[in-house]
């Protein structure tokens, strides 16, 4: 029989310390939905979802039950709507935001993203109707999350689509201002997007993607730190060996639940996501885990360096555990979800600047940021092709999903509620960069993107 | 279905009766049993088959959840997969 501790350690580590599979990602292929009339398009788009999701959630639900496992989210991914929806006629792509809305609804899962577009290196005319739907489309659904991938490594970056999401981002602030800007959270602006990511809200399901596949997203920032508070003092070696056997416990999870469903589903398993995904509970922090490698706390000098360490240790660790590992795997810091960074960012120790810094060595980026109302549309425009450049440069995926919160100021705080949490607003930059971002085109790819 | 049992709370008398004879109650067979109390905690692991059973895993789990508030134990059910995954490479 299994050894009496491995059990009790197992127990321990659901009972209290957070350990959960953070999502199941249902994708979903929708390019056989397209069609000229656009209310037949969301139609047969509300009933192929309707179809393949129909027992996602029972399943998930079966799998929680028997493996005593939590299963948090169970979410639905769709090809870009942007490339479903080329084909139909009118402007107004929110149509088919709200048959997403109704599905997502109807299958009882709790978010679907794919109400996106990728312009890296320019706009079809489709693009620039989904994108200009955008703002409407959040502001009248619940469930829908959209993306929007400006840059890629190998064409650059779309200035021209980094200054109208600007906009975009400003205008969906605008819509939900009653819920302080709600819309933002759902809306994130890529570079390097990936295809087969289940996470929230930037997941969508990528063009290379087969029929149907299902993707596992894995949690378990508390259980990290409990491994961590037993090596106090101890040198780094340790330090990523202990980050790295708790990934590798943690992913084997994710991959055994990944299998399980699949199964039951009868679709194909598709990858894990090895990150350390944080919540605002007390306990299930990545901010925490930084401080338990000796820092006073999270922000100050050697932050970057403690995150570089945590981010690398959790892949090494997890892709000996998983079949497959795809989606941005990495350690996540949005800043609203975990209640170690808004401790940090309410005590003024962490910055954005600061943060920025960060997203150089782990998964994402600027992350459920919330900033002064009046933050006009080209700064975040900067702010956009700031992320958008250290990923292009660094070949890595990076994200911006900021909200503009509707007449806060900064030292206010953005209550969004459930896993989104409550945002500190922080400090932006001042200065101007209008006359930067006025300039549109688009800032070549780098020398390393030509590896033919 | 073979699964793994804890079961953890104060230590006194009968905590094994009790939660074996619900467990004969519903023709769920006992594999291997270990037990333990570590400063004043009660901790049982047990390894069962509900193979037997002709109750299904949700009546099984819901039965020994509830004997388990009845008494105060804290007692988990979960398919042994979930403990092969993460401790045996």
């Amino acid at each position: 029989m299994l050894n009496i501790s491995d059990i009790m350690q197992t127990v321990n580590m659901i009972d209290h310390q957070h350990l959960d599979i953070r999502t199941i990602t249902l994708g979903i292929s929708l390019y056989d939905c397209a069609d000229e009339n656009i209310n037949s398009c969301a139609k047969k788009i509300y009933d192929k979802i309707c179809s393949k999701a129909e027992n996602l959630v029972k399943v998930g639900c079966e799998i929680e039950r028997e493996y005593g496992i939590p299963i948090i989210n169970k979410r639905i991914s769709v090809t870009p709507i942007a490339q479903v929806a080329a084909s139909c006629n009118g402007e107004d792509y929110s149509i088919i935001g709200h048959a997403l809305d109704d599905a997502a609804k109807t299958c009882g899962v709790n978010f679907i993203g794919g109400f996106s577009s990728l312009v890296h290196k320019g706009f079809t005319n489709a693009d620039k109707k989904l994108i200009n739907s955008i703002p409407k489309t959040l502001s009248e659904t619940e469930l829908v999350c959209s993306s929007v991938n400006v840059a890629t490594t190998k064409a650059g970056i779309n200035m021209d689509a980094v200054a109208l999401m600007g906009k975009i981002i400003k205008r969906t602030a605008e819509l939900t201002a009653q819920q302080d800007g709600l819309g933002c959270a759902k809306l994130v602006v890529f570079a390097n997007a990936v295809e087969d990511n289940p996470f929230m809200a930037g997941a969508f399901h990528g063009e290379g993607e087969a029929e149907c596949v299902i993707n596992v997203g894995v949690s378990g920032p508390g259980v990290v730190y409990k491994a961590l508070q037993e090596v106090k003092g101890r040198s780094f070696d340790v330090v990523a060996e202990t980050v790295k056997r708790t990934a590798f416990r943690i992913t084997r999870m994710g991959q055994m639940v990944a299998n399980a469903a699949s199964e039951r589903l009868k679709i194909p398993f598709g990858v894990v996501d090895l990150s350390l995904a944080p919540t605002p509970a007390q306990g299930d922090s990545v901010a925490r885990i930084l401080e338990e490698m000796g820092l006073e706390i999270c922000g100050t000098h050697g932050t970057t360096a403690a995150l570089a360490l945590l981010n690398d240790a959790v892949k090494k660790g997890g892709v000996m555990a998983s079949g497959h590992v795809g989606g941005l795997s990495g350690a996540f810091i949005p800043v609203s979800e975990d209640e170690g960074m808004i401790n940090a960012v309410r005590k003024n120790a962490l910055s954005i600047e600061k943060l920025e810094a960060m997203t150089c060595v782990c998964s994402v980026g600027l992350d459920m940021i919330a900033v002064p109302g009046d933050t006009s549309a080209e700064t975040i425009s900067a702010i956009i092709a700031d992320e958008a450049a250290i990923g292009v440069i660094n070949s890595k995926t990076t994200a911006v999903r900021i909200i503009p919160a509707p007449s806060k100021k900064f030292g206010d705080t953005v209550e969004f509620g459930g896993l989104l949490g409550a945002a500190p607003v922080m400090k932006v930059n001042q200065a101007g960069c209008s006359e930067f971002i006025k300039r549109g085109g688009r800032i070549p790819a780098p020398i390393h993107s030509l590896k033919n | 279905m073979k699964a793994i049992m804890t079961v953890i709370g104060s230590d006194r008398v009968g905590i094994i009766a009790s939660v074996c004879s619900l467990l004969a109650s519903m023709d769920i067979n006992i594999l291997d049993i270990t037990q333990t109390v570590m400063e004043g905690i009660f901790t049982m692991t047990l390894l069962v088959d509900t193979s037997t059973s002709k109750h299904s895993f949700d009546e099984i789990r819901s039965a020994l959840i509830q004997r388990g508030e009845d008494e105060g134990l804290n007692i988990h059910i979960q398919r042994t997969d979930i403990f092969n995954a993460m401790h045996r490479v």
